[in-house]
């Protein structure tokens, strides 16, 4: 991130040297700083009702409801978790975790579940079902996007939420798309 | 339809905690507090990207990467203001928050732009980070084709982004 960092200020300093704005930039340094925290408060209230909610649909079991309902579909696409009730569970529970937005309770049971399949794969090497883990949970497949209804709202937006049925059309094309990928991507490596 | 989503979503997620025989006020309750807690986690950062980004704004960088990236972008129809956001977004989460606030707030939130951009945020994740730390666990070096797949739906979201955002409104 420090590299990141330097280097944006570096293009900015550079830039505006080349198109004479350089009067404008300290200005514009204090700026931002102080929508920084603008944005920040104004997020906040959704962010933590947000918040709330997810704590409750966690502490509710409702990752658990959700997960029967999915099983057999991950199944499907996760070959060891059929064999292995281990992997199945927490790849159920990473999956329904990310569609309800519980990013905290997502990653470690994506994580122990790459642990898991990693035994059946040779050492240190990724196997297509890890891949397969990777897109569905690089791809976002939340359902309720809130931190960014929450900037839509900051912002004054009427109807922070509209944009729900764009994303999920996206989301789905965007994992399907991944998925393809990955599996020709997979199979090419087969024939090589 | 969109309108009671959320509402219903509220009230469904408290009903269903209900008949578990959850406490859900005090679970929301304390849910809320760390939510507290997670944005004092990243106001720091916010803080000091936005800082960059505004910089970047005013010396026109921002801008110049629009222009740069615009006749590749404007033939497959994603708006080349968005550009900075697709390149932030595949690294930090932070980052792409706010670039993305600064895009809607620039552009206008119910603007093509700034609704692309949105929909760009809620429909992609941080790529790399999530790689890194999960074969990262799992002591996986190679990686096979996982992020020439993964970056692949980063753009597909980014396409569809800017279709859904024209089509859908």
């Amino acid at each position: 991130m420090s590299y990141i960092w330097a280097g944006m200020l570096l293009l900015a300093v550079v830039f505006s040297a080349v198109n004479g704005t350089g009067n404008l930039l300290s200005a514009a340094a204090l700026q931002g700083a102080q929508s920084g925290i603008e944005l920040s408060i104004a997020m906040a209230g959704a962010i933590c009702l947000w918040s709330g909610v997810s704590a409750v649909m966690e502490k509710a079991g409702l990752t658990g409801t959700l997960a029967k309902v999915f099983r057999p579909v991950i199944c499907r696409l996760f070959p060891s978790a059929r064999k292995d009730d281990g992997v199945a569970q927490s790849i159920t529970g990473n999956v329904c975790a990310n569609l309800l937005g519980l990013g905290n309770a997502a990653t470690p049971l994506g994580i122990q579940a790459t642990q898991r399949m990693s035994r059946y794969a040779p050492e240190g090497e990724a196997s297509d079902e890890m891949c397969r883990l990777i897109v569905m949970n690089t791809a976002s497949i939340q359902l309720i996007p809130a931190n960014v209804a929450a900037v839509r709202a900051s912002l004054g937006c009427a109807a922070p939420f509209d944009i729900l049925p764009a994303v999920w059309f996206t989301s789905v094309c965007s994992v399907a798309a991944g998925l393809a990928v990955a599996w020709l991507l997979g199979r090419a490596r087969r024939h090589d | 339809m969109t309108d009671y989503i959320i509402p219903l979503l509220l009230l469904g997620v408290s009903l269903f905690a209900l008949s578990k025989k959850v406490n859900f006020y005090d679970v929301m309750l304390s849910g809320a507090a760390d939510g507290l807690k997670v944005l004092l986690s990243i106001v720091p950062a916010l803080i000091l990207l936005l800082t960059a980004v505004h910089m970047l704004q005013a010396s026109g960088a921002m801008s110049a990467l629009a222009k740069l990236c615009a006749p590749l972008f404007d033939k497959i129809g994603i708006p080349p203001e968005t550009a900075p956001l697709i390149f932030v977004r595949p690294i930090s989460g932070s980052a792409a928050l706010a670039v993305g606030a600064e895009l809607m707030k620039t552009h206008g939130v119910d603007s093509t732009i700034g609704r692309t951009a949105a929909i760009m945020l809620g429909s992609t994740e941080t790529t790399f980070y999530t790689i890194s730390v999960y074969f990262g666990a799992a002591k996986i070096r190679r990686t096979k084709y996982a992020v020439p797949a993964a970056l692949f739906a980063d753009f597909m979201g980014f396409f569809m982004a800017s279709l859904t955002a024209k089509l859908f409104f």
